[in-house]
């Protein structure tokens, strides 16, 4: 399983790439792995803002429903609008084509504070 | 906990195993919809041998298997099988069944392996007969073989022709080794369940000749996950989601195994009793026609006053609609009706469909 270096994760499973202040957001290999098969990603379509912390939508898996909890706090620029019809893409390619949301990242400090790839390997004791 | 004989097979493929029924199970081995579509269009490859298995004979093993059961096993002729629940005094199902006829006096009763104890103390109470139970859930390995290709796969090894009508069975050999096959399953599909005992070494060599034999056709082991939406994908009940001891076979739409003029079982008066005084509420197969994923305990409403709950829900991989199972009160319990599930903070629109829910 593949936690890239350049992402910072979160215990809840989520990753955060962030670029100037713009941060993509995803789950991580590992949480793909253990949902299995996504047939849903259900994001109100009007979200504007995310807290870090807090739920901002939910995954529907074949097996169960995970919620997705912001790593940061930020406005929301992009929901991926290809996860309408191929929410696979998760599955297929979790740190690629299966990212889920870009935000302006509030406080862009606040990300170097998440985990590194170590400590999340280390959290699901890879 | 406990393994199947052939747990090394399915570390060995990597699959994700859990604990199911106190076994350890494969839930996957790559992704419930891919195992899921190859039983629909090829051949899948389960081993349910968590499941139970007792028999019963001597003297009044028809007497004991009639009483105990709502189905009419005296239909039963040697070689042949039937779907069938035993249920409690009040008409509470104990569990569902498949009931075997192996020789004059001799039955095997196959049971769901959540309720194998449970099962196995109710019938050996209720045996008030000449006639021995014996529970051997722990001797026999279960492989089912499911879909379109499953006869073309499994002739190629068999001892004997498979000549099978649906729910008949008969005994041959795969490899050398004796095995029981009836045209049974849970997926809707072609399929056929291999009964046999044996060693760890015999199983994996039984698994590995499917395997060898549906090459061709790209056989697929497939686990618990697909199984699930497979049966679901039927309408088929599953026991303690669709039903269990608060349900009775009526409102659970198994009024068609339940034969109350074949005379005295457990449970037959409180049947009589719903039958005469009508349904209260009915399980009913819906469709929702918006993205969500019904699942189990969901409230099922009607201009938002609660109908009734989720017994079983999923996105069927064929239709890729979300589909569930659910009670509702008798006077929605309606093809045609328009109902809302209630997933989380939001309704989501279904109706009420006829099963299955897909065309086969």
């Amino acid at each position: 399983m593949n936690f890239p270096e350049n992402l910072r994760y979160t215990k809840e499973h989520e990753w955060i790439k962030l670029e100037g202040n713009t941060g993509t957001i995803g789950i991580t290999d590992f949480a793909q792995s253990e949902l299995g098969d996504i047939v849903y990603v259900d994001i109100d379509p009007d979200l504007s803002e995310i807290t870090a912390g807090e739920s901002f939508g939910t995954i529907e898996a074949v097996k169960t429903v995970s919620d997705l909890y912001a790593p940061v706090s930020g406005k929301v620029l992009e929901i991926n609008p290809k996860l309408e019809d191929e929410p696979e893409l998760i599955n297929s390619d979790p740190y690629g084509e299966g990212w889920i949301l870009k935000v302006e990242v509030e406080n862009p400090d606040s990300v170097s504070e998440l985990l590194d790839s170590a400590a999340y390997k280390n959290l699901i004791g890879q | 906990m406990k393994k199947t004989k052939l747990y090394n097979v399915h570390q060995k493929l990597g699959a994700k195993l859990i604990e199911f029924a106190g076994y350890l199970m494969p839930v996957q081995y790559s992704s419930i919809i891919n195992e899921h579509k190859a039983v629909r269009n090829s051949v899948g490859v389960f081993d349910v041998s968590h499941m139970g298995e007792f028999i019963i004979e001597v003297n009044e093993a028809l007497d004991l298997v009639q009483y105990v059961t709502v189905n009419n096993a005296a239909k039963l002729t040697i070689g042949r099988a039937q779907y069938s629940a035993m249920c409690y005094e009040n008409g509470g199902i104990v569990d569902d069944l498949l009931v075997y006829k192996l020789a004059d006096n001799k039955y095997m009763l196959v049971v769901n392996a959540s309720n194998i104890e449970k099962d196995f103390n109710w019938v050996t109470q209720n045996n008030k007969f000449d006639a021995v139970v014996k529970n051997e859930s722990d001797e026999y390995t279960l492989i089912a073989v499911q879909g379109p290709n499953s006869k073309k796969t499994l002739e190629k090894i068999t001892a004997d022709p498979l000549e099978l009508e649906f729910y008949h069975f008969y005994t041959t050999k795969i490899n050398g080794k004796d095995v029981l096959i009836s045209r049974t399953g849970y997926t809707g599909e072609l399929g056929y369940e291999i009964y046999f005992k044996g060693d760890e070494a015999e199983a994996e060599s039984i698994w590995n000749s499917i395997f060898e034999a549906g090459k061709e056709f790209e056989i697929q082991p497939a686990g618990l996950g697909a199984r699930d939406s497979l049966r679901l994908e039927m309408g088929y009940c599953l026991y303690g989601n669709d039903i269990d001891e608060t349900t009775n076979p009526l409102e659970a739409g198994l009024g068609w195994i339940t034969k109350l003029k074949k005379g005295d079982f457990i449970g037959r008066d409180a049947l009589l009793k719903v039958k005469e005084e009508g349904l209260k509420r009915k399980l009913v197969p819906m469709i929702l026609t918006e993205k969500a994923f019904p699942r189990h305990g969901y409230p099922i409403l009607k201009n938002g006053e609660e109908i009734g709950k989720v017994t079983s829900g999923t996105v069927s991989p064929v239709l890729e609609k979300p589909i569930a199972l659910g009670y509702v009160k008798i006077g929605y319990a309606n093809e045609g009706e328009e109902v809302e599930i209630a997933i989380r903070k939001r309704t989501h629109k279904a109706r009420i469909v006829k099963l299955p829910f897909i065309s086969k």
